[in-house]
C-alpha cells in the first residue's frame, strides 16, 4: 500500500510541527502582561475553533460531491469530517471557558465566535444522532449530505446575527483583547499549522479505517453470495 | 402553470384533512397558551417588568407550537405510505416542497393569529401594529422553510418527531434572535430605522433558505 | 421530445442488469427481465428475494444502483415523470389519506395527475369499484377490502397502460380476491400490461401468462405459464426455490 508512505510522512510532519508548537507556546513566547499564564490557552483555543470551521467546510463540500456523484467515499469523508469538527469545537468551547473564568470572572461570554461555535456544535451533534438512527445506508448518506450543506450555509448568517445582537451589549473579548506581538503571531501561526495538519491526519486515518471496514463487508458479501 | 396547480392541490388537501380531524389547530392553540402562562409564572417572581421578557415568550410559543404543526404535516404522509403516493405523481419534487411549505406557513400563521390576542391580554401590550405582523410573517416563513425540509427527514427516523427541534432550533437561531429583538423594539415603540436591520436579516434568511430547502427536498424525498 | 416507443419497441417493461445495494447490503444483482405489452406477468420468490425492491425500481420509487430500466420505452431515471404518468402502482399500504373521504382522496390525486375532467372520472371509477355509496366517508372507516378497491381506483385515475401491483392479494379474503382477479382480467382485456408480485400461487396461476422467480436478488427462472394449474405452478416453484441447497 504505497499510500501508507504518504500517510506516514504526514504523521511525521505533524509530530514535528507539534513539538515545535509546544516549544513555542510554553518556552519561547513571553507571558502576556495583563492576563498572565492562562493566556497561553489562546494558542490552543483559536486553532481548535479554526479546525472546527475547516472540518465543517470540508463536510459541506463532501456533501455536495456525494449528492452529485453518489460515491459512498464522499459520504465517508463527510461523516468523519463532521466527527472531527465536533471534537475540535468541543475543545474550542472548553478552552474558551477555561480562559474566560480567570480572565473575566465568568465561565461563559456571549462572544459572537464562541456562541456561533456552540450553536454549530448543537446542530452537528444532533445531525450525528439522526445519522445513527437511520438504518438504510443510502438514506443515511443522503440526509447527512443535505444537513451538512444546510448547516454550513448557516454559519455566516448565525455569526452575523449574533454579532449584530451583541453590538447592543459590549463584547467582552475578541481574540485580540491584547496586543499581538510578532512572537505571539509566530506562535499562533505555527499552532494553526499544527492543528490543520492534525486535522488532515485524523481525517485520513478515520477515512482509511472506514474503507477497510467496507472492504471487509464487501468480501463477506461476496463469500456469502457465491455459496 | 402546473407547479401552481400542485401547490394548491397539496395545500387544499392538508386544509381538508385538518377540517375533518380538527386536531392540529386546537392542539397548537392550547400548547401556545400553556407556554405563555407557564413562562409568566416562571419569570414573574424574578423579573420586575414582565414586558421585558414578552417578546421572547411570544416567539418561544410560536416556535414550539410551530414544531407541532411541522411534525403533524409529515406524520400524515407517513401513515399508509402516502409519501409514496406523492412520489408516484408526475410532479416536480420542488413543487411538492412548495406545497408543503406553503401549507405549513399558513397553518402556523393561522395559529399565530389566534395566539397574538391572547398574548396581548396576558402581557398587556398592543399587537395592532402592521410592522409587528410583518415580522411575524417573515419569522414564520423562515421557520417553516427549513422546518419543512427537516420534518420530512426526521419524521421517518427511529426517534421520530423528537429530532426535529434538535436540528431546527440551531439553524433558526438567526430567525429567533432577529424576530425577538425586532418584536421587542416594536413593542417599545422604537422607530422603523432601528428595526430595519433585523428586517433585512429576516428577508435574507428567508430567501436563502427557501431556495436551499426547495433544491434539497428532492434528495430527501427520493429513495 | 419524448421518444415514441410503442411502434418499434415490443417491451412494456425492460430491465437490464439492474443492481441495487443499500450500503454494503446487496438487494438485487444483475436482474434482467422483459415483459411484452398486453402481458400479465408475476414475480414470485421467497421473502427477502428482492421482489418489493424490484417492483419499486420499475415504478420509479427506488433508484437503481446500476443497470438500466425502461418502462414503456422510457428510461426511468431520465424520464421519471413521464413514466409515472403511464404506470399505476399499488402496494400493501393503501397510499390513501385516512382522514379524507374516498372522493377527497381521488380528487387530490386527480389534480396531482393533472387530469382534465376530474369529477366525472372519479365518479366513473367509484362506480366501477362499487364504492359510490361510501364515497363521503373517511377512508379509515372503510374495510380492508374496500380500501384495496379504492387504492386500485386511485391507480387507474390517469388511465395508465402499465400496472405494477405489489402483493395485491395480501390480506384479502376469498371473495375479495375473486373480485380482484375478475377486475384484473377486465383490465388486461382493456389493453393494459400487468406485473405483480405475490406469494399466492393459486391466484398467480389464474391471472398470469408469464412467471419470473426471484431468489437472492437474482432472476433464477422465467417461464410462460398460461393455462397451467396452480399445482403445476407450485411444482415449478418448488423445483427452483424450495429444493435449492
Amino acid at each position: 500500500m504505497r499510500r501508507d508512505k504518504y500517510l506516514l510522512a504526514l504523521i511525521g510532519l505533524t509530530a514535528v510541527s507539534m513539538i515545535a508548537s509546544l516549544y513555542l507556546v510554553f518556552v519561547y513566547v513571553p507571558t502576556e502582561r495583563t492576563m498572565g499564564l492562562v493566556q497561553r490557552i489562546f494558542y490552543f483555543h483559536v486553532p481548535s475553533a479554526w479546525v472546527g470551521f475547516l472540518a465543517f467546510l470540508v463536510a459541506f463540500v463532501a456533501g455536495i460531491a456525494y449528492l452529485a456523484r453518489r460515491d459512498w467515499r464522499w459520504d465517508v469523508a463527510e461523516a468523519t469530517s463532521v466527527e472531527i469538527g465536533i471534537a475540535f469545537s468541543t475543545i474550542a468551547l472548553v478552552t474558551g471557558s477555561l480562559w474566560a473564568r480567570p480572565t473575566w470572572n465568568t465561565w461563559w461570554t456571549w462572544d459572537p465566535r464562541l456562541t456561533t461555535t456552540l450553536v454549530l456544535w448543537l446542530y452537528y451533534v444532533s445531525m450525528l444522532l439522526l445519522r445513527q438512527m437511520i438504518e438504510n445506508k443510502e438514506r443515511q448518506a443522503r440526509f447527512s449530505a443535505v444537513l451538512s450543506i444546510v448547516g454550513f450555509v448557516n454559519v455566516p448568517i448565525v455569526f452575523l446575527t449574533i454579532r449584530l445582537w451583541r453590538t447592543i451589549h459590549p463584547v467582552l473579548f475578541t481574540s485580540e483583547g491584547f496586543a499581538l506581538e510578532s512572537s505571539m503571531l509566530l506562535t499562533l501561526l505555527v499552532s494553526l499549522l499544527t492543528f490543520t495538519l492534525l486535522y488532515f491526519c485524523l481525517l485520513w486515518l478515520r477515512v482509511r479505517q472506514e474503507y477497510l471496514r467496507a472492504e471487509i463487508d464487501r468480501m463477506k458479501d461476496q463469500l456469502l453470495s457465491a455459496s | 402553470m402546473s407547479t401552481w396547480r400542485t401547490v394548491i392541490a397539496i395545500v387544499a388537501k392538508d386544509v381538508a384533512s385538518e377540517l375533518r380531524s380538527k386536531e392540529t389547530l386546537s392542539t397548537l392553540l392550547i400548547f401556545a397558551l400553556l407556554i405563555m402562562v407557564v413562562f409568566n409564572f416562571a419569570f414573574e417572581l424574578r423579573v420586575e417588568n414582565v414586558r421585558q421578557i414578552a417578546p421572547g415568550v411570544l416567539w418561544v410559543a410560536f416556535t414550539f407550537s410551530g414544531i407541532l404543526s411541522l411534525n403533524r404535516s409529515f406524520v400524515v404522509e407517513r401513515e399508509e405510505g402516502c409519501i409514496e403516493g406523492l412520489r408516484l405523481t408526475p410532479v416536480d419534487r420542488g413543487a411538492i416542497y412548495l406545497g408543503k411549505f406553503v401549507g405549513n406557513t399558513l397553518f402556523m400563521l393561522a395559529a399565530e393569529v389566534c395566539i397574538l390576542p391572547l398574548f396581548a391580554v396576558l402581557f398587556d401590550v398592543s399587537v395592532l401594529n402592521p410592522t409587528l405582523w410583518l415580522i411575524v410573517v417573515l419569522g414564520t416563513v423562515g421557520f417553516a422553510a427549513v422546518g419543512t425540509l427537516f420534518a420530512a427527514m426526521t419524521v421517518n427516523t427511529r426517534a421520530r418527531e423528537a429530532m426535529l427541534p434538535l436540528l431546527l432550533f440551531p439553524i433558526t437561531v438567526p430567525v429567533l434572535i432577529a424576530a425577538t429583538k425586532a418584536t421587542g423594539q416594536i413593542l417599545d415603540g422604537q422607530p422603523f430605522a432601528e428595526i430595519s436591520a433585523w428586517l433585512r436579516l429576516l428577508v435574507a434568511f428567508d430567501a436563502i433558505f427557501t431556495v436551499i430547502a426547495w433544491l434539497g427536498f428532492e434528495y430527501v424525498l427520493e429513495e | 421530445m419524448i421518444p415514441t416507443a410503442h411502434e418499434r419497441n415490443p417491451w412494456a417493461i425492460e430491465a437490464k442488469g439492474v443492481f441495487k445495494s443499500f450500503g454494503p447490503v446487496v438487494a438485487l444483482r444483475d436482474v434482467s427481465l422483459r415483459v411484452p405489452y398486453l402481458q400479465s406477468a408475476t414475480l414470485l420468490g421467497p421473502n427477502g428475494a428482492g421482489k418489493s425492491t424490484l417492483i419499486r425500481i420499475l415504478s420509479t420509487l427506488i433508484r437503481p444502483s446500476g443497470g438500466q430500466v425502461l418502462v414503456d420505452g422510457l428510461d426511468v431515471q431520465t424520464w421519471g415523470n413521464e413514466v409515472r404518468r403511464r404506470i399505476g402502482f399499488t402496494a400493501h399500504q393503501t397510499l390513501l389519506y385516512g382522514d379524507l373521504s374516498a372522493l377527497q382522496n381521488l380528487r387530490f390525486y386527480g389534480r396531482m395527475y393533472g387530469l382534465a375532467d376530474v369529477e366525472s372520472r372519479i365518479h366513473e371509477l367509484l362506480a366501477r369499484v362499487e364504492l359510490a355509496e361510501r364515497q363521503d366517508d373517511p377512508v379509515r372507516t372503510l374495510s380492508r377490502g374496500m380500501q384495496q378497491r379504492l387504492a386500485i381506483a386511485r391507480c387507474l385515475l390517469h388511465d395508465p397502460r402499465i400496472l405494477l401491483l405489489d402483493e395485491p392479494y395480501t390480506g384479502l379474503d376469498q371473495r375479495a380476491a375473486r373480485i380482484l382477479t375478475n377486475l384484473m382480467h377486465e383490465l388486461l382485456a382493456e389493453g393494459r400490461t400487468l406485473l405483480m408480485t405475490t406469494h399466492d400461487l393459486q391466484w398467480a396461476a389464474e391471472v398470469s401468462q408469464q412467471v419470473l422467480i426471484l431468489f437472492g436478488g437474482r432472476v433464477i427462472h422465467e417461464a410462460p405459464v398460461a393455462g397451467l394449474s396452480a399445482q403445476d405452478l407450485r411444482a415449478i416453484y418448488q423445483q427452483h426455490v424450495e429444493k435449492r441447497p
